[in-house]
This record gives structure tokens, C-alpha cells and sequence, in this order.
């Protein structure tokens, strides 16, 4: 048939603008994330970080840097799995999933909007907190240490960006927030982003060296020159591996799904 | 012709339920063709075997000769189906823009808003608008990508007398650009004022594939309604179509009303509360799904 090839598909650039633009908004119009991921770090860091400031924790460590490279990884991690996991729960419970499959809008750019919105508010995330510490907390550190910071934090968030995903296929519309609380929060503390690990009680101290966000913490606070329990190959490697393993549950969730609703 | 859309003795089995038991079909382009039957016929399956939603137990769909989950497909397909949401906290207009860019020669939003008669809500949050807004509006969605074929699953469910209405006059204003539109239905008089074509599907099953007039000349002409006390029995060698018993009404279609009464008073049924009319299309419905001997 002529016709099918002379009308074709609509063109993959402007889509992909359009649907981030529509991701990116999607998100903004929602107080309770737009306002809570970028606001609550600088109130844990105004609460916490400021205060005891110029106190060292380590040897040429300030605690005001220290405590701002927690709330960069704290603060990212929240995006990204703020943003996959209530947008794909929402969607699901409103059917949307349904209209967008009969639409020739490929999966990819779907997935790849996704993915660009919940970098950019992971990056103005870092971009307000960067500038907090730096004023209010009195961070001085090189330029390099900035950079540093905030790629490894971007780079080292893509694990939860799948765990995001899992946690909206595995949950419903209503139940995404609270599963995603029940487990970030408790984890977050647990893997010492807000107080020193040694303030926990004994048994969640002999979890946390495995958990996830134990990983990315330390990326953080090596890049800020403290003191880690394993190198910064290790903390990359663990975190590569429980990256497989939460795309491994995405996608195994994903797939019942598809099989439930689509065969 | 050109074969839009077509099910090839289409299947589908949801564990043990059978709800399509072998529906061929061909739509053409141009066509405007409702697919009418009571719920759980097997309407919605239909459609979403013909857009690729869900696959066939056996048999197959083809969009345009190729596989509907095609996007090369889907580019040609505007789609409302039931129930579907959208993003709460987008406006309009920034959604059907979205949905324009899913296509390769979409209409101007403004001209699809119009058609979907929400110029005055273009600039308001989807949140914001009332049930039978977001119906227009996923309307506007279905064809601002300006598609040959146009699939509508149950469009005017939920809605109003004068909702409806006017929701018709839309999907007609859309057909007479020569578009192919494909609707379910149970509304009757929605197949009557629109298509050219009727396909009645009960049971998982086509039982008649027809223009309006002929379906309505497949039935009975006449519709003979009283209050008696009977059973089926007593109906036995009457010249009519069909017939249902409900408490002591009584309902049959019939070519030929004045021999049934003439048997029926020979046999010494009382009747009361007689009423004779015409079957319209809705009649022709019923007699075509009624089942008869024991369910």
C-alpha cells in the first residue's frame, strides 16, 4: 500500500519536546512535589546543616559541606523516584496507559521524556541547594568539588530512577506515595544521610553498609574529600548492581502488567 | 475500495470466557459503520483487537493491511475509548497540542477544540472540567491528529439526552469529511442517525451486518404487545419472529399481526392492553438478541 508509506509517522524531535514539556509541567503543577523536592532539602539543610556549620567532622571536612553533599544525594534520589513512581502509578489508575498505546507515540520517547523531566528537577534541585549552602551555610570548596558533586550525584541516581518504576507498576494510584515514604525515608536515615550512622541502633548498623543509598552517599561524601568504608569503585560498582536489580524488577512488573491488561 | 480496518475470525478467550467466538470484518475507507450489541457482546474486544490493545486468541486484525500495533497504523487511527484518562494538571490546549505531535499532518488545535466545542475551556485545566467536557475533550484528542479512520468505543456513554445529541451532530460533522468512523454502541438511535452500516455483535458473535433499513426489514414490521396470562406453549405455529414473556407481558414481532390475533383469540387467550406498532430500530434490536428456548 503507497498510501502508508507516502502519510508516514510524525517526526521524533518535535514529539519528544512536546511530551517533556508535558512531563515537565505535569510535575511543576503539583505542589506537593514540585514544592516538597526542591524545598525540603533546603529545610533539612537550614535545620540541620547550618547551625553546627563550621564544626569539622573530619580532618578539613566541614560539616556544613559534609551534610550538603547527604542532602544533594537525598535530595536527587527523592526526585527521581518521586517522579517515576507517582506519575506511573497515577497513570495507571487513570487509564492513561491505555489511551497512549493506541497513539502512535513511541515507548521510547515516552520513556525518554520521562527520564530528561526527572533530570532536569533533580537539577534544579541541586541548583537552588548548591547556592543555600554556599550563602546560608558558608560552603567554601573548589569549583571542582561542585562539579564533581553534582555529576556523581546526577550519574549515581539512575538506579532509582528504575526503583522509581518499580514501585509505580508494583503499587496503586493511591498507595505510591506512602510505599515510596515507608521505604526512601526509613532507608535514608538508615544509610546516614541525616545524622552519623553511629547514632543508630546496633542492628540497623549491620544493614546499612548494603544498602543502595549507603553507595550513593558515599559518592557524595567522597567528593567532598571525607572518609569512606570502601572506594569509589566499589560504591559504583554495588550501585551498578542494585541498578540490574531494580530494572530487572521494573521490568518483571511491567511485564505483568502487560500481560494483564494487553493480551 | 480500500480495506481500512479487518478482523479475520477473530478470538478471544479471557481465561475461560469466551468473549469473541470467531468475528471477520472488513471496514472500508469512507465508511461509517456502528457496531451495536448489548453489553458484554463483545463490542469493546473488537475494538481493541482491531487497534492492537489486545491479541487475538486466534484469527487476526490488520490496520490498513498491517499489523495495527504498527505506529505507521496508528499514525492513520484517532482513538476514544472508555474510560481513559488524561493528565489532570495539563490544560487543553497544551494536550491536544501534545497529541498533535503524535501525528504526521495533524488539523490546527484551534480547529479540533472547535470541533469538540470547548473554545471556551482551551486555557483550563483538564481538572476543571466537567464529565461531559472530558468527553469533548478526549473527543478533540481523537481527531486533532486528523485521522482517516476514526474509532469510538461507546462515545456518548454517560451522557444526556441533549449531550448525546449533540455529541452525534460532532461525530457526523467529522464523517462528512470523508472520514472512515467506527463507533459501539448500545444506543439504537446513535447507529440510526449515523452509519450507513450496523454490525450487530451478540454473544461474541456477528448476528447481522446490514444498513439501518435492513436490519430493520430483517425483523418483523410490526410489534404486538398485551397482557395475558401465558406460557411459551401457547405461542406455538403463531407466524411471528420472536416473542418474550415478561410477568403477563407479552411481546412478539410479526409480519402478519391480524393472523396472530385471529389464532390467539381462536385459542381463547384473553387479552388485554393491546398495542400494535411499527418496530423501529430498537425493536429490530431486541428481536435480533432476544434468545430463544431455554437461556
Amino acid at each position: 500500500m503507497a498510501a502508508v508509506a507516502a502519510v508516514g509517522r510524525a517526526p521524533i524531535g518535535p514529539m519528544l519536546v512536546r511530551q517533556t514539556w508535558a512531563e515537565f509541567l505535569k510535575l511543576w503543577r503539583v505542589p506537593a512535589f514540585s514544592a516538597t523536592s526542591i524545598g525540603l532539602p533546603l529545610i533539612f539543610y537550614a535545620f540541620i546543616g547550618i547551625g553546627q556549620s563550621s564544626q569539622e567532622i573530619f580532618p578539613h571536612v566541614r560539616f556544613g559541606t559534609y551534610f550538603l553533599a547527604s542532602m544533594a544525594v537525598y535530595s536527587v534520589a527523592n526526585v527521581m523516584i518521586f517522579s517515576f513512581g507517582i506519575s506511573v502509578a497515577t497513570e495507571r489508575g487513570m487509564k492513561m496507559d491505555l489511551l497512549m498505546r493506541a497513539t502512535p507515540l513511541p515507548p521510547l520517547v515516552y520513556l525518554l521524556s520521562r527520564c530528561i523531566t526527572a533530570i532536569f528537577f533533580a537539577a534544579v534541585t541541586l541548583a537552588v541547594l548548591f547556592p543555600f549552602a554556599y550563602f546560608a551555610g558558608g560552603v567554601r570548596v573548589d569549583p571542582s568539588v561542585w562539579a564533581t558533586l553534582a555529576s556523581r550525584v546526577l550519574l549515581g541516581s539512575i538506579p532509582f530512577i528504575a526503583l522509581g518504576f518499580a514501585i509505580g507498576y508494583l503499587s496503586g494510584p493511591n498507595s505510591a506515595v506512602a510505599v515510596i515514604n515507608l521505604i526512601y525515608l526509613p532507608t535514608a536515615f538508615a544509610s546516614g544521610l541525616f545524622f552519623p550512622k553511629q547514632l543508630l541502633p546496633e542492628f540497623i548498623q549491620h544493614i546499612s553498609p548494603y544498602l543502595p543509598l549507603h553507595f550513593y552517599g558515599q559518592l557524595g561524601w567522597d567528593a567532598i574529600g571525607a572518609p569512606t568504608n570502601e572506594s569509589v569503585a566499589t560504591d559504583w560498582l554495588y550501585l551498578a548492581g542494585y541498578g540490574v536489580l531494580f530494572f530487572a524488577i521494573a521490568l518483571w512488573a511491567y511485564r505483568r502488567e502487560e500481560s494483564r491488561k494487553f493480551s | 475500495m480500500t480495506v481500512a480496518a479487518q478482523l479475520v475470525d477473530a478470538t478471544k478467550k479471557y481465561g475461560n470466557v469466551e468473549a469473541l467466538k470467531g468475528v471477520s470484518l472488513n471496514i472500508e475507507l469512507g465508511e461509517v459503520v456502528a457496531i451495536l450489541g448489548p453489553n458484554g457482546a463483545g463490542k469493546t474486544t473488537s475494538i481493541s483487537i482491531l487497534l492492537g490493545l489486545r491479541k487475538p486468541t486466534s484469527g487476526k486484525a490488520l490496520l490498513f493491511g498491517i499489523s495495527p500495533t504498527d505506529l505507521k497504523a496508528r499514525s492513520r487511527v484517532g482513538v476514544m475509548l472508555q474510560e481513559s484518562g488524561v493528565p489532570a494538571m495539563l490544560k487543553v490546549r497544551e494536550i491536544v497540542d501534545l497529541f498533535r505531535s503524535y501525528y504526521p499532518k495533524p488539523m490546527v488545535a484551534d480547529r479540533a477544540i472547535a470541533m469538540a466545542g470547548l473554545e471556551e475551556k482551551a486555557n483550563s485545566l483538564v481538572k476543571e472540567l466537567s464529565g461531559g467536557q472530558r468527553q469533548r475533550l478526549y473527543f478533540a484528542l481523537a481527531v486533532c491528529g486528523d485521522p482517516e479512520v476514526l474509532f469510538l468505543d461507546e462515545p456518548t456513554v454517560g451522557m444526556d439526552v441533549e449531550g448525546r445529541r449533540s455529541f452525534i451532530e460532532r461525530i457526523a460533522e467529522f464523517a462528512k469529511l470523508g472520514r472512515t468512523v467506527v463507533l459501539t454502541t448500545h444506543y439504537l438511535e446513535e447507529a440510526d442517525q449515523l452509519a450507513e452500516r450496523v454490525i450487530v455483535i451478540d454473544r461474541g458473535l456477528v448476528i447481522a451486518d446490514a444498513s439501518p433499513k435492513e436490519i430493520k426489514s430483517k425483523v418483523a414490521g410490526k410489534r404486538v404487545r398485551f397482557s395475558a396470562t401465558l406460557t411459551e406453549k401457547d405461542l406455538d405455529g403463531l407466524p411471528i419472529t420472536t416473542s418474550t414473556i415478561t410477568d403477563h407481558t407479552v411481546q412478539m414481532f410479526t409480519n402478519q399481526p391480524e393472523a396472530v390475533l385471529r389464532e390467539l383469540f381462536k385459542r381463547g387467550i384473553e387479552i388485554t392492553e393491546l398495542e400494535v406498532t411499527g418496530a423501529d430500530l430498537e425493536d429490530a434490536f431486541i428481536a435480533l438478541t432476544t434468545h430463544k428456548g431455554p437461556a
